[in-house]
Order: structure tokens, then C-alpha cells, then sequence
């Protein structure tokens, strides 16, 4: 008989390294890297098997504090190393770390086409709305008017919103979390490594330095749960201290609403329910931006399809089926002649 | 078709050692098919043959214009043919705009073949023809034979019922049976091969096969009361073996794949479409049964990124593209530098600088594969020389990169990506495997470990236990592969970087003497696809009793280590190549050598008699 050894269970700490993180003190990258390793630990994730590819800024640096494999790239173009890396060995769990830098403005195109091809990665976007490690410029999700070195007389550039953009490229799973929400992020994020597919997570990070509070309206522990709605599939998007406020759909405007369970008729029955395979409710909850409305937090969209390594992967196997593979064949395939 | 070596069979056959046709007509005219088929019946009557594909950027121009004037070109013989030929014997033209284009270039006495039918007021006028060449005497010093083949196909293909369309569309099957006829060579595989076209349309199979066999027939009828005759070219005395013909791109993609083979590794390919070096994409996308992924990415930068996320790993990661794609790779070179991963990078190049000339031929990217990068960011670079050296080097480029964990540059170019000749095919089994092992013991094991021989970082790929590390752009602590920020390390790390390439010397071939002696009056030194035309010029300079020896480069990074002094043994010394002098400035910079540049950057290969003009004026001083 065998003899039972146990396996040893992996604690978040198991996945520090030994590098001295260098990130400023009381930046979010500290408690969204602390999410991640709680995340690995609780999925039961096998570090050999798990690689990190970053491209460059604060957040970028982050491979080097996770003891799986990593690969800190270029700028804005992690997505096609984490595609050529998952496409090369599909066995590996491949996770993309970038900022809105890099994964909107330098690297906007790759995120576009990394998501619609639905490469099996999870993306952690963390946004910071600023530029932290070129030392305070404005993002493409910095808000207009915001005072930077490059803006001095405040930003004129629209910002972009990442979890619209990512549902409009066709990611096929959307998700938002906060930092130092570390109940929720883990959770968030084991959804997100569970999914087949480009998973898309936003995670909003604090940049103490360069654009500090600037979450601050919805992130202060003391008014969360006004501020802030945690979604779940199947559940009634019920959110507030009192749990009385809740999303209607008006049908007329055809948009979301805020509405207060027993006033002006409104009951819980017509309080929205969560279904994350709808794209167009996802649209609508991803816009929703406070202070008018909770910002919406969890898995808001997950539609899974097949996912674009596991189709080219089929094709290789199919074609090895169909021909063999026999190299000096190969050069004599079409129109040959023999000289005696 | 040179007097000299005319000698008459008989009263209707001509026997000559070697001809050069060009097929030229409107972009539409379908003289890339015409010319490659009529290569292919060359190869097969076991002439040797170089061919020269030379069509505009645009897919369709407009009808009749100069502009849109597609023209192909072989040189075919019972001797050894390593060009596609300085000026055509035959000029064969469907329309007034490609007798304009391609005259200047025609033999003197040389032959016009031309569709009359296509020679009316309204293609003359697009052409740029004031008065017809037809009706005065500019075209009296050629052999001019005039043909209503516009008339003759669509009578021949009439039965079948296409359209007006479709109907001329047979013409080059028409001039294709002729041009046939006159050099004995044979309809049959043609036939089949536009049956196999075109077997959904069985109509358009059997019009262009008519078509090819009424021109074929035309010949054999009018003979008696024309000028036209029949010519004999007999067979090449080649080594016994099995042959195809091949061009640049095909012999490069399966060189490389070849090296992934011997290498025990699979390919993975990141590209991006663009002229000359899409085919390399189309090609490796059907070979997936040996394991090869292809990944049309968004972007060139995408591409390579994804090459070198494969490297990571564990696959060989390659990309293929022109100059401007390689500048756009330029910095993700740069990161497989720094991380020390195997890449095969493909410039087929192009005449620039930007967008330049997409599909005409240039060497002008030699700067930027040795030095075109920021930092000190040595590479490995190879050029591919002959439309069958693609084998070679592909193989080379694959052990040096998987060897030395080293990007490797191979420069091609438009020429040779799309010039075909004669190849004797390999057997991959005649070759010395050289398979990867990847790293897997933990014990002292960290990324930044090295082979002390060879300077190769050890390749550990993501999925073995134990060996979990990153790796990154940043500058890396020699002895622990952390990131590191320390002053005597990066000059550390610099120097093994560059020590890593320079080493690589002691490890390929010594250069070799292509033709001549080792020193000497004169060497010409080329590199890449002018060694066609070099090993022409030489090979005729030295039959003339000049002084000359012919030295053809590939390894362009690391040079060979014999070269410096190979070289100070010639009195004088001739770079030539298509570009203002990339190779030379390379070579003075190396050796301080007081080489003399040949430069040609007109998108147009050198003509042999370019090259043999200079080792005249260069040999005639020297005592």
C-alpha cells in the first residue's frame, strides 16, 4: 500500500520572495500584492506552475515579490509576451500585472487585442489614475483639470473608463476590487483564476504620492457601504448601511437607477438582480461612478467561450492527427526531378 | 543568346548555352504565374536557372500604365547560372506600358516578342507613347516579332463561354505555350498544374490549358514563314541527387525549421504581415503538424513579445519582418538581450528608409541589425547569400541562439526571398543534432548561472519545480540574477554580454576564399544576395587573367576570426553591396581598413557587368 504523505499546504507567505519590496510606504501595491499571495495560497496554486508577466511602472515590478515565475517586460506590452508564454505552455496559469499606463496608453492596443482573442490570463489592472514611476504625470483615466507636472494648467485629455474599455474590446469576464479591500479582492480574484478566458480585473490602487485620496469618495471605510456595491450572480444589488438602497432598471430611460426600498412604492422585488451574463447591464453597473451612484465592485460580467490557446492548441493536435511529420518528406512535397 | 556561343543544329534548331527571358505585362497580366511555370518546366528539362520576380507594391494599378508593370525574369543554361541575367535576351511584353519599362534593359539585337493586339491608341497613350514604336524605327536593332495574341486567345478559348474578362485573362497561357515551344520545354506538368488550379472551375481549366496549347501549336505552324525558331539548351551537369527549385524564403523557413528539429525544440513563430516577408508566415502556418504555433499578432511589437514570452517558456521563439517591423522590435530586442533567451529574428530586407520601396530589393539594414539598438546590445548576424543558402543558415542561426541563449539576426532580402534556383535536397539526417537541455537542478541554481564556456545563461523553463525565478529588463546581479543597481556590476554584466557574442567567432567557420586565392591584387568583398552577381563578374575577370579573388561574408556578427588578416592580404579591397556602404564602415571600423566601397541602391540587383567594370578600373593601377 502507499504510503500517504500529506501535502503540504501553501500559506500566502509561501509566495514572498526574498527581495525587499520597493514600492513607497503605504502604497496599495502593498496590500493588492498581499491579496494576490492570499489568493495563490487559498486556490491551492502550484508555483512552478504560475508566472507573472508585467511590463514597466510601479505596479510592473510587481513579479518580483511573487515566488512563481516572472517576467517583468517592456512597456504597455506585457499581453503579447503573457500570449506567446500561455500559447507556448498551456499548463501554465499565467497572470498579467499592469497599470493605466501601461495597459491603457502605451499598451492600449495589446489590452484591446489580448482581451477580444480571450487569451486563458487573468489581467490586474491597477488604477491609480496617475503616473507614478515617471514621477507624477496624467494617465488616460486621470480625471480633466487634474494639476500635474505636464498639466500645469490641468488636464484637457477625457479619460477612459478601463472596465468599459475591456467589455467593449469583448473581454468575456470583468471585475473590479479596491486594494485594501482584502475580504473581497481574494475572492474576487479566485473567480478570476478560475475563469477560461481573458479575465479582467480592475483594482483601484492609491498612489500615496502622486494622487493620494483620490478613490477616497468611495473607498473610506466609514461610508463603503453607501458608496460602494459588491455584486454577486443570482443576488438582488441591494447595497447601503441601512441595506435599503438598491439598483432599478428604468425601463423609460433606460438606465440604472438608485432607489430606496419602501419609498415611492418601490418594493424589493424590483430591486435588479445580479446577472453577470448580461453585457449590457455589465456596461450599465461599470459606468456608475460616484457620487451619484455605488461604485460596483466583484465579478460584474463572466460569460465564458472558448478561449483562443485552447482553439490555436487544437488545431496543432488536429493537424498532427491528420500529417505526419516527417521533415525530408516535407522538402520533397510538390515537383522534384532526380539527376542520375 | 551571345553570338559567341550560337552554334546551328540544324536549319531549325539553335543550339545555345544559356538564355535570359523576361516576361513583362500589366500587373493583371498574370507574368508572375507565366514566369514561375515556366521556371518550374526549366527546372525539370534539368537546366541550372536563377529567376528575378519584379512587380510593383501596388496589387492592382491601373490597367496599361507603367506603373503597374509586373516583369519576371529568368536566366536559364547548360552552364552554371547564379544570376537572373544583366539584360534579357527575349523580351516578351503584352503592352506598350511594359516595352517602355523593360527596352532599356533588352540586349542589343535582342528579341521583342509582343502582343500586337494589346498595341492600340488607347494602351499607347496610357503608356506614354506619342507615336507607335511599332510604326517608327525605334525598335529596327531588335528582333522584333509581332503577334495579335489578344485575337488568337480569345478565339482559341471562345468555345468555353467565358467572359471577355476571363477570356484574356488565358493570354499569358498562350505566350507561355510559345515561349515553350521555342525552348523545348515541356506542356505537360504546366497542364497540370492549372488543373489542379483551377479544378473548381473546370471551364477556366480548360481555357487556359487550350490557350497554352494553341501558342504552343502557333509556334509549330508558323515556324516555316515567320522568324521565329526553336532553341536548344541542354542539361546542366549537375551532382546526382533529387532536386526542386527553391527561392529565398522557402529555403530559410525550412532551414530554420530544420534547426528546431535538430534542436529537439518546437517553433513558435510571432509575425506580422509585410512585404517581402509574409510568405515566411503563410509558409510556417502550414506546418503545424511538426508542432510549429503561429500567431498573426496585432502589431510587430506584439509579435516579437510573443516570440520571446515562447522562449520564456520553453518553445523557439521566432519573428519574422522587413526594416521597418525590426525597427519596431527594436526595444523588445533589447529585453531578449538583457534576459539572455534563444530568438531567431527575420529581416527581409527592403529599400527603405521608411515605408521606401516594399518590393524592391535593398541591404540596407545591416547598421540597424549590428548596432540599431540602445545600450550595448550585441546580437548575433547571418545573411542569407543564394536562394538555397536559407538552408544553411536557418540551421546555423538555431544552433547559435539555443547554444549561446543569444538573439539571432538572419538578413535576407526581396531579391533572393523571391528569386528561385535549382536546389539538390537535403537529407536532415546527414545533419549533427544539437538538442536542447533544459535546466532542472535546483542545487545553486539561480537565473544569472552560466555555462563558463560558452557565457550562456542556463534555461529553466516555467513548469519545472524548484527553479522558480524572474527575469527582467532590468539589470541583473552577476552572481544571483536579482535585480541589481551596483555600478561594478553593470560594467560587469556589459562585458559578459559582449564577450557571450564575441566568443561565438571561435565557433563558425574560418572565411573561406569563394573564388581566387587567398591573397593577392584585389578582393571583392559582398555579403547577402549579391554574391550571384560577384561570383559572375570574378569568375570572368579572372578568365581574362585579372588579378581578383571573390570573398562572400555571412557571419556579419561576430566576423569570422580569420577575416582581418585574410583581407590585409590583398593589395586592395572592393566592398560591394546594395546600400552606401554599411558593410564597409563595419569593416574599416573593425580592422582600419582602407577598403574601397561599390555601392548600388537603386532597389534593382548589381548586373554582373556593374561589378566586373569596377575590378577593371580597380586592378588596371595595381602592380
Amino acid at each position: 500500500m502507499n504510503k500517504q504523505v500529506d501535502i503540504k499546504k501553501l500559506s500566502p507567505k509561501d509566495f514572498e520572495t526574498d527581495q525587499e519590496v520597493r514600492w513607497c510606504p503605504g502604497c496599495g501595491d502593498y496590500a493588492i500584492l498581499k491579496g494576490v499571495q492570499m489568493t495563490l495560497a487559498n486556490t491551492g496554486a502550484s508555483p512552478e506552475n504560475t508566472v507573472f508577466v508585467s511590463g514597466i511602472g510601479c505596479s510592473s515590478r510587481f513579479p518580483y515579490y511573487i515566488s512563481t515565475y516572472g517576467f517583468h517586460t517592456i512597456h504597455g506590452r506585457a499581453p503579447g509576451f503573457a500570449t506567446g508564454i500561455k500559447l507556448a505552455n498551456p499548463d501554465l496559469d499565467v497572470w498579467l500585472v499592469t497599470g493605466d499606463g501601461d495597459g491603457l496608453s502605451i499598451g492600449g492596443n495589446h489590452m484591446l487585442h489580448v482581451l477580444r482573442r480571450n487569451v486563458d490570463i487573468q489581467i490586474m489592472l491597477f488604477n491609480n489614475e496617475i503616473y507614478g514611476l515617471t514621477k507624477g504625470q496624467y494617465s488616460p483615466t486621470s480625471q480633466p483639470g487634474l494639476i500635474t507636472p505636464s498639466t500645469p494648467m490641468g488636464s484637457v485629455d477625457a479619460p477612459l473608463s478601463p472596465c468599459v474599455f475591456a467589455l467593449g474590446a469583448g473581454a468575456r469576464f470583468v471585475a473590479r476590487g479596491i486594494d485594501t479591500s482584502l475580504k473581497e479582492l481574494p475572492v474576487t480574484l479566485a473567480r478570476a483564476k478560475d475563469h477560461k478566458g481573458a479575465s479582467f480585473v480592475e483594482i483601484f490602487q492609491n498612489c500615496i504620492v502622486y494622487n493620494d485620496d483620490v478613490f477616497g469618495e468611495f473607498t473610506q471605510k466609514k461610508t463603503a457601504k453607501d458608496t460602494q456595491i459588491h455584486v454577486k450572480h443570482g443576488e438582488k444589488m441591494i447595497f447601503g448601511k441601512d441595506v435599503i438602497k438598491g439598483l432599478w432598471f428604468n425601463a423609460e430611460k433606460f438606465g440604472l437607477e438608485v432607489v430606496v426600498i419602501g419609498e415611492n412604492g418601490i418594493t424589493e422585488d424590483d430591486i435588479l438582480v445580479h446577472d453577470e451574463t448580461n453585457r449590457h447591464i455589465a456596461f450599465m453597473l461599470c459606468e456608475l461612478e460616484a457620487p451619484d451612484y455605488p461604485v460596483v465592485c466583484g465579478v460584474i460580467y463572466c460569460n465564458p467561450a472558448e478561449s483562443y490557446d485552447k482553439a490555436v492548441q487544437d488545431q496543432v493536435a488536429q493537424a498532427k492527427r491528420d500529417k505526419k511529420a516527417d521533415f525530408n518528406a516535407l522538402l520533397r512535397r510538390g515537383r522534384t526531378w532526380t539527376v542520375e | 543568346m551571345s553570338v559567341q556561343s550560337t552554334q546551328h543544329v540544324n536549319d531549325d534548331v539553335t543550339k545555345l548555352e544559356s538564355v535570359v527571358i523576361r516576361f513583362a505585362g500589366d500587373s493583371g497580366d498574370g507574368m508572375q504565374l507565366t514566369g514561375s511555370q515556366f521556371s518550374v518546366a526549366t527546372a525539370l528539362e534539368g537546366s541550372d536557372l536563377s529567376t528575378f520576380p519584379d512587380f510593383p507594391a501596388e496589387i492592382r494599378a491601373p490597367v496599361g500604365t507603367t506603373f503597374g508593370v509586373s516583369a519576371f525574369q529568368i536566366n536559364f543554361g547548360s552552364v552554371e547560372v547564379s544570376t537572373a541575367g544583366d539584360e534579357p535576351d527575349v523580351l516578351i511584353v503584352m503592352n506598350p506600358a511594359a516595352l517602355k519599362v523593360n527596352l532599356n534593359n533588352l540586349r542589343k539585337g535582342g528579341m521583342i516578342i509582343l502582343d500586337e493586339g494589346a498595341f492600340n491608341a488607347k494602351n499607347l497613350k496610357k503608356a506614354g507613347y506619342e507615336v507607335s514604336p511599332l510604326e517608327d524605327e525605334s525598335l529596327a536593332q531588335y528582333n522584333l516579332i509581332r503577334i495579335d495574341i489578344t485575337r488568337m486567345t480569345v478565339e482559341t478559348v471562345k468555345k468555353f463561354g467565358l467572359g471577355n474578362k476571363d477570356s484574356l485573362r488565358c493570354k499569358n497561357m498562350w505566350t507561355l505555350g510559345l515561349v515553350l515551344w521555342m525552348f523545348g520545354r515541356k506542356r505537360q506538368p504546366i497542364i497540370d498544374s492549372l488543373a489542379q488550379k483551377f479544378a473548381k472551375k473546370p471551364d477556366v481549366a480548360n481555357a487556359n490549358i487550350a490557350a497554352l496549347n494553341a501558342g504552343h501549336a502557333f509556334g509549330e505552324t508558323a515556324e516555316m514563314s515567320s522568324n521565329l525558331h526553336r532553341y536548344q539548351i541542354n542539361k546542366y551537369e549537375e551532382e546526382a541527387g533529387i532536386y526542386r527549385t527553391v527561392n529565398g524564403n522557402q529555403s530559410l523557413c525550412w532551414g530554420i525549421l530544420a534547426g528546431s528539429q535538430l534542436a529537439d525544440l518546437e517553433i513558435l513563430l510571432g509575425s506580422y504581415p509585410i512585404t517581402p516577408a509574409s510568405p515566411l508566415l503563410h509558409m510556417l502556418s502550414d506546418m503545424k503538424e511538426f508542432g510549429v504555433i503561429t500567431f498573426q499578432a496585432e502589431d510587430e511589437i506584439a509579435a516579437i513579445c510573443s516570440a520571446i514570452g515562447a522562449s520564456f517558456a520553453g518553445k523557439l521563439g521566432m519573428t519574422t519582418s522587413s526594416g521597418p517591423g525590426i525597427a519596431l522590435k527594436t526595444e523588445a530586442i533589447g529585453l531578449a538581450i538583457s534576459t539572455e533567451l534563444p530568438l531567431i529574428i527575420v529581416d527581409i530586407q527592403r529599400a527603405g528608409p521608411s515605408t521606401g520601396l516594399p518590393t524592391k530589393t535593398e541591404q540596407s539594414d545591416l547598421y540597424q541589425a549590428v548596432w540599431g539598438r540602445n545600450g550595448d546590445a550585441p546580437i548575433v548576424v547571418i545573411s542569407v547569400s543564394t536562394s538555397t543558402d536559407g538552408f544553411e543558415v536557418g540551421i546555423e542561426a538555431v544552433r547559435l541562439a539555443t547554444k549561446y541563449m543569444t538573439p539571432v539576426m538572419i538578413l535576407s532580402d526581396g531579391y533572393i526571398a523571391n528569386a528561385s534556383e535549382p536546389w539538390k535536397i537535403p537529407d536532415i539526417n546527414d545533419y549533427d543534432a544539437f538538442p536542447v537541455k533544459f535546466h532542472q537542478d535546483p542545487e545553486g541554481f539561480h537565473p544569472s548561472k552560466r555555462d563558463p564556456e560558452t557565457l550562456a545563461r542556463v534555461w529553466a523553463k516555467p513548469g519545472t519545480p524548484e527553479l522558480m525565478h524572474r527575469i527582467g529588463g532590468i539589470e541583473k546581479d552577476y552572481d544571483s540574477g536579482h535585480i541589481s543597481y551596483d555600478a561594478d556590476n553593470h560594467q560587469k554584466m556589459t562585458d559578459v554580454r559582449r564577450a557571450k557574442i564575441d566568443n561565438i567567432a571561435q565557433d563558425i567557420p574560418l572565411q573561406e576564399v569563394s573564388q581566387g586565392t587567398e591573397g593577392g591584387k584585389l578582393a571583392i568583398v559582398g555579403w547577402g544576395s549579391t554574391y550571384g552577381s560577384i561570383h559572375q563578374a570574378v569568375k570572368k575577370a579572372r578568365k581574362d587573367g585579372l588579378d581578383v579573388s571573390h570573398i562572400h561574408i555571412r557571419h556579419i556578427w561576430p566576423l569570422p576570426r580569420n577575416l582581418e588578416a585574410l583581407l590585409n592580404s590583398y593589395d586592395r579591397v572592393i566592398v560591394a553591396e546594395m546600400n552606401v556602404g554599411q558593410l564597409n564602415t563595419l569593416l574599416r571600423s573593425q580592422y582600419l581598413l582602407d577598403s574601397v566601397l561599390l555601392s548600388k541602391v537603386s532597389g534593382q540587383p548589381f548586373k554582373i557587368a556593374e561589378i566586373h567594370e569596377a575590378i577593371v578600373e580597380n586592378t588596371g593601377d595595381l602592380k
